[in-house]
């Protein structure tokens, strides 16, 4: 639990519950981009963030977002598992 | 491509060794205590410490949420889920933590509804899945994973959600960093400050540290380069004689930390006047527990709990180990009655406790042998 996992926000699925849909590595699942939205420039498709337990944590350029997955790739089981309980995780 | 990467990355890595190398006196000993279990992770997965001089020293710190919480709070935690017509969920980390009789993992076993969850958003939405049944979230976590808690219960009460409680176990990371400096087991000469926390309370809250203990920080992020550079800007404000907070992180970690995420803990929670850590005992306003505005989705105030203080279980050293008193080898059933298989102490079951990181890498044979041991 103690990860926080690059994605890149594909879709804004509802502004008013700060809801939006992000992918990680492939796999889509929503999460909240609650704490990010008086960042400067705001939040929007495109952008990748940190996620933490289904939410959006900080927002990271795209380079950094490619060096933190590779690290977590090289995690192995610890980031698999993670994977795994954001797979079935179902954030409306 | 990716070869070429890993390569420059060595060179860079042995080159900051041999700088970190250069600036420590001769004749020194330096401890340098890495908070969060995070960078345990990348410390041991990484051989950090093959890079640096022996008069380096990491110790490990008690930034591990999983790790630090109480037998007591694990029973009481038990004694809801037991409840019936409830469904009690938690983060997978903590189904094995032990407490004074056994795991949530156990009581699921014995029939009760337990299930993990990935996100607080989860629970919630089993909770509005499930009218007719009681909702509970086992909330754990640092200022990293306060903030998703507390949004959770501001949607819950947005939507009058009436069977959705929490029972908040939720840390700040300050209040143990103080008492380790209080404590007279332990001198240790700057930190490496967690990375994830800081994004939320920024570097800040860490200038007590060079202020009153004369100790560097420096806020770092897991890259093994990432924390070989901490070391190498902790070694060079001690040679120079500087104590400051410095941030290494600073493409994620904002000085000021994530403001919005700062009031909205304000709203949902208060300090409690004290909580207890495991292995380190009591440690005054170094929790957080629902506000009254929350009141009614307080877990412990919806059931009757224990709230008994469990001792330790007598073998169990992990207080030394969260304090970095010793190192997870030195504790007497360190791979033999515990390991991550069958936890005697929570350092054993999250993979950022220093026992489980020093027993899946196996770079304890290492530390032993420079140790002397
Ligand atoms: S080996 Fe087990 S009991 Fe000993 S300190 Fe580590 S987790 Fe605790």
């Amino acid at each position: 639990m103690c990860l926080a996992i690059p994605g890149q926000v594909a879709e804004i699925v509802d502004p008013a519950t700060h809801i939006a849909k992000v992918d990680v590595g492939g796999v889509k699942r929503n999460v909240n981009i609650g704490l990010l939205v008086e960042e400067p420039g705001g939040i929007d498709v495109g952008d990748w963030v940190l996620i933490h337990v289904g939410f959006a944590l900080s927002k990271v350029d795209e380079a950094e977002a490619a060096a933190t997955l590779s690290l977590l790739r090289g995690m192995g089981e610890a980031f698999e598992d993670e994977l795994e309980q954001l797979k079935a995780s179902d954030i409306g | 491509m990716k070869y070429v990467d890993e390569y420059r990355d060595a060179e860079l890595a042995r080159t900051l060794g041999s700088e970190i190398t250069a600036l420590a006196e001769p004749g020194r000993h330096y401890k340098v205590m890495e908070v969060c279990g995070g960078h345990t992770h990348t410390i041991y997965k990484h051989g950090i410490e093959d890079h640096l001089p022996e008069s380096v020293e990491l110790v490990h710190g008690p930034g591990c949420p999983v790790c630090v919480i109480p037998m007591g709070r694990v029973d009481d935690g038990i004694s809801i889920a037991r409840q019936p017509n409830v469904i009690f969920t938690c983060f997978g980390d903590m189904m094995r933590v032990p407490g004074g009789n056994g795991s949530l993992l156990d009581v699921k076993a014995e029939g009760a509804d337990v299930r993990f969850v990935y996100s607080p958003l989860d629970a919630l939405k089993i909770a509005r899945n499930n009218p007719d049944k009681e909702v509970v979230f086992f909330a754990i976590g640092f200022e990293t994973t306060a903030p998703s808690t507390a949004l959770t219960l501001m949607r819950a009460k947005a939507e009058k959600l009436r069977n959705f409680s929490v029972m908040c176990n939720h840390v700040t990371i300050v209040p143990p960093l103080m008492a380790l400096l209080e404590s007279p087991d332990l001198r240790l000469d700057a930190f490496i400050g967690p990375g994830h926390v800081s994004t939320v309370i920024g570097c800040r809250p860490y200038e007590f540290i060079p202020a009153d203990y004369g100790q560097p920080v420096v806020v770092a992020g897991f890259e093994p380069l990432d924390l070989l550079q901490s070391i190498y800007m902790i070694m060079r404000q001690l040679a120079e004689g500087r104590n400051e907070v410095e941030n290494q992180y600073g493409r994620v970690v904002p000085w000021e930390g994530n403001l919005r995420a700062l009031d909205i803990l304000q709203r949902v929670f208060e300090l409690r006047p004290y909580f207890e850590w495991r292995g380190l005992g009591f440690i005054s306003q170094s929790a957080l527990k629902l506000s009254q505005e929350y009141a009614d989705f307080d877990a412990e105030l919806r059931w009757d709990i224990p709230g008994v203080r469990v001792a330790d279980p007598k073998a169990c050293q992990c207080g030394e180990v969260l304090k970095g008193v010793i190192k997870p080898w030195e504790c007497k059933v360190f791979g033999t009655a515990c390991t991550p298989e069958t936890p005697i102490g929570t350092c054993m079951v999250s993979s950022e406790g220093a026992c489980a990181a020093y027993y899946n890498f196996g770079r304890f044979a290492r530390s032993k042998e420079r140790a002397g041991a």
